[in-house]
């Protein structure tokens, strides 16, 4: 295993356990307001200071963590669900209609900036979490299925495939049973980057404040609220900032040392 | 006075061993065939001469080459003989030239970096070498780019690189594996001419007995990384001193043991087959030029018949096939199989679908790699429903194919080339077919594993009482495993009878090309030197 994706693990799982222990304890209260107690910088009360409501920023990280996680879970879960699924139909039936209907509906959705849309879908439907995680999760759906059609195609033309045919299988069950699991390397790698990616995509919705919706707390939204007050405190600013830069770092990490890791012939290159 | 002394050259890769003390010199001039199974080392020795090994690999020994050894030159001494002194060609000719560069300026290339001519001066000898190949100017021009040209032209042009600035020892690894048997003659013709008339020496590497016997003078056979006989090619095949030579000859033309029990019931009737293809709009409003890639096809094949599908690549044979197998929609015609009419996709009836099998040419591509044996092999059973006993039928397919029943706990990357055609014959008789078609289903085995695995095929039919349509570009297999054959050009079956009588005495001129072209050993030196 190389040092990246240790790496790379070491980072994610920070992360997700830091989300993870937010459940059910953080050392402060994050809704809380301690006035007196504001914009200290670290001590050994605050590790990591307070917000200018005197809140204790590790604990709104642990619990941004949280929101972040689950936002850009639900929207790779979205992606994959739906994305995986038509790829392998596109693939199954190559060159029909449904193929062309299929990938140029992809194709019109990778023509929209993604960001400008999700902003629209938050500016009609109300700034909400859930409203990002379907934001995120409809632009993760082409990528999906793009991956997914792509290496079934490869697949599709080995005679495995053809004994699977004359041994009378349909297309579905072929798709099930032979496509899917030789690709699943690929779907894996892909579905690190893209949370990394719904990560970004979150903290972007939430600093602009279209996102998660106060008291919850977000990395986002913190380092927006941090902004003004940067030369005063800049702890409160580096922070957020930090937790997403090294979150994202990780998972991207992760996605290509899993992508060595998983191929056997780069494995043996290493 | 040698042009190339190999003296105890041995190799390891990362502490495993290739090569161990091999030996052989080539004169000036002269042609040396390597020949060795998949694995002996042939390549490896040839990369070893060209610098070109791969990370890892360590070589100890000695090549004189022009009174300066090859394994001591550092890097810069041999990119200055390499394509200069020695030229190489691969086995590949499809991926052996840049797609994105026009003919001319790959020959071209060749001399540009060697400084051996200024701009307009590469291009005139360009120009001379690629006709020199048999590419002329009229019908190819620089211009055109690689996938213009078919496998054989591309071959041409690798080669006119090769001899671009007339190298003195021509190294081809496998240069006419990947070609049709016509074509391959070509090639190798082509390839003598310039040695006898260049002054240039070939090193010619192949696992086919057959194609050195015709053309070269001095000859090496190697095994497991040692070369364990080499002399003049005559007697060294007439004599057949080391036991492995004794093997692998006897493997070359093998014909297993067959009773004929043809029965005079058909069982695969194709009526008038034809297929086309739509090819791509030529301009946005035209219509799908149609491509017709069987073209009026009639064939029965009986009971228990053993029958041969003969041709060259784009012929036809492959899309008949899948159009037997129900994989795809005829546009005329109709087959049928013991009387019922295949048709495509999910409308065949899954009875019907039992009742033949199919075995495929690459023992790499042909299996799941997640799945394990035993769950690869019964695949079929999803036409016939899964019986209780599916466990332990799957061990007796196992079995008669000569592998053992713990083996169906494996996954598909445990077993060899060889052994996995015997899993893929096995998962072909588990539902008891009447008919298996095997398409090109020992093409890319060994000589001495092919052999074996006739010979399994041949036991099976007698034993089981099956038909085969045997689909092959190898003339000298499908004579030894067929009753009757037919021959397929351009979509058309331009000849057909019994496997014997076609081979002695072809009749359609297309048959006799093709059977001129097969390479073969001469007859005469198949007879013992000394006759006791």
């Amino acid at each position: 295993m190389r040092l990246s994706l240790l790496l790379g693990l070491a980072l994610s799982a920070t992360a997700l356990i830091a989300a993870a222990i937010s459940l059910v304890w953080t050392p402060y209260d994050v809704t809380a307001l301690a006035i007196a107690d504001k914009l200290k910088p670290p001590s050994a009360a605050h590790w990591l200071g307070t917000d200018h409501f005197g809140r204790d920023i590790g604990s709104m990280l642990m619990a941004g963590a949280q929101t972040s996680i689950a936002v850009a879970l639900v929207a790779v879960g979205i992606g994959m669900g739906l994305g995986v699924p038509l790829g392998l139909l596109a693939a199954a039936r190559r060159g029909s209609l449904a193929d062309e209907v299929i990938m140029r509906g992809n194709d019109l959705v990778f023509a929209f900036p993604s960001l400008v849309i999700a902003i629209l879908i938050t500016a009609v439907f109300g700034p909400s979490a859930l409203n990002a995680i379907l934001a995120i999760g409809i632009f993760n759906i082409p990528v999906f299925a793009r991956v997914t059609r792509g290496s079934a195609l490869s697949l599709w033309t080995l005679d495995f495939i053809r004994a699977a045919e004359v041994a009378g299988k349909g297309r579905a069950r072929i798709s099930a049973e032979h496509i899917l699991p030789n690709i699943a390397n690929h779907l894996i790698v892909q579905g690190t980057i893209q949370f990394s990616l719904g990560i970004l995509a979150e903290a972007g919705l939430s600093y602009v404040g279209l996102g998660a919706q106060p008291p919850t707390p977000s990395w986002g939204r913190m380092l927006a609220e941090a902004q003004t007050m940067v030369t005063l405190a800049p702890h409160v600013a580096i922070f957020p900032g930090l937790a997403i830069v090294l979150t994202v770092l990780g998972l991207n990490l992760m996605g290509d040392g899993l992508r060595d890791h998983l191929d056997p012939r780069l494995r043996r290159a290493a | 006075m040698s042009l190339l002394s190999v003296g105890n050259l041995s190799l390891s890769i990362h502490g495993a061993p290739i090569l161990s003390g091999v030996s052989f010199e080539i004169a000036p001039g002269e042609t040396f065939g390597l020949v060795g199974e998949s694995g002996s080392g042939k390549s490896m020795t040839a990369l070893a001469l060209m610098g070109l090994l791969p990370q890892g690999a360590v070589a100890s020994g000695s090549a004189e080459f022009l009174g300066q050894d090859l394994l001591a030159l550092p890097e810069r001494a041999l990119t200055r003989l390499r394509g200069n002194e020695i030229g190489m060609i691969f086995q590949e000719p499809m991926t052996a030239l840049n797609p994105m560069k026009t003919i001319g300026d790959q020959v071209a290339e060749t001399l540009l970096v060697h400084r051996a001519a200024a701009r307009g001066a590469a291009r005139d000898i360009a120009r001379e070498k690629l006709a020199r190949v048999g590419l002329a100017e009229d019908r190819f021009p620089l211009t055109l780019y690689p996938h213009e040209l078919s496998g054989g032209q591309r071959q041409r042009v690798a080669i006119a690189m090769a001899i671009a600035l007339r190298p003195r020892l021509l190294i081809a690894d496998e240069p006419t594996t990947a070609l049709d048997v016509t074509t391959q003659a070509q090639i190798l013709d082509l390839l003598k001419g310039l040695t006898d008339e260049e002054d240039m020496a070939l090193l010619l590497i192949t696992h086919d007995l057959a194609v050195v016997a015709g053309r070269t003078t001095h000859t090496a056979v190697m095994q497991a990384g040692r070369i364990v006989e080499q002399g003049e090619t005559e007697p060294l095949f007439r004599t057949r001193a080391h036991d492995y030579t004794r093997r692998l000859f006897a493997a070359s033309d093998h014909r297993p043991a067959r009773a004929a029990q043809t029965r005079p019931e058909p069982l695969l009737t194709v009526e008038n087959a034809t297929r086309d293809y739509l090819l791509p709009r030529p301009s946005a409003f035209a219509p799908h030029p149609v491509l017709r890639a069987v073209d009026g096809v009639s064939l029965t094949l009986h009971r228990g018949e053993s029958l041969g599908l003969v041709g060259e690549s784009g012929c036809g044979k492959s899309t008949l096939t899948r159009a037997i197998l129900g994989l795809d929609p005829l546009q005329g015609g109709a087959i049928r199989l013991g009387g019922a009419e295949v048709t495509a996709g999910h409308t065949m009836p899954a009875g019907l679908r039992a009742r033949m099998q199919v075995v495929f040419q690459d023992p790499y591509g042909s299996f799941n790699p997640r799945h394990r044996v035993e769950r690869l092999v019964a695949e079929p059973f999803h036409l016939t429903g899964t019986p209780p006993d599916a466990r332990d039928r799957v061990a007796a397919a196992l079995e008669e194919v000569g592998l053992q029943a713990a083996d169906r706990r494996k996954f598909i990357h445990e077993f060899s080339g060889g052994q996995r055609q015997r899993i893929a014959i096995a998962r072909a008789l588990i539902i008891r077919p009447d008919l298996i078609v095997l398409d090109e289903a020992v093409s890319a085995l060994d000589v001495r594993v092919r052999a074996q695995v006739l010979d399994l095929l041949a036991r099976l039919q007698e034993s089981h009482g099956l038909a085969y349509l045997f689909i092959s570009h190898d003339l000298s297999v499908v004579r030894s495993i067929t009753d009757r054959v037919l021959v397929m050009k351009s979509g058309r079956i331009v000849e057909e009878g019994a496997t014997e009588a076609v081979f002695a005495a072809p009749r359609h001129p297309y048959t006799r090309t093709l059977v001129a072209a097969t390479p073969t050993i001469p007859a005469r030196w198949k007879e013992p030197a000394h006759a006791d």
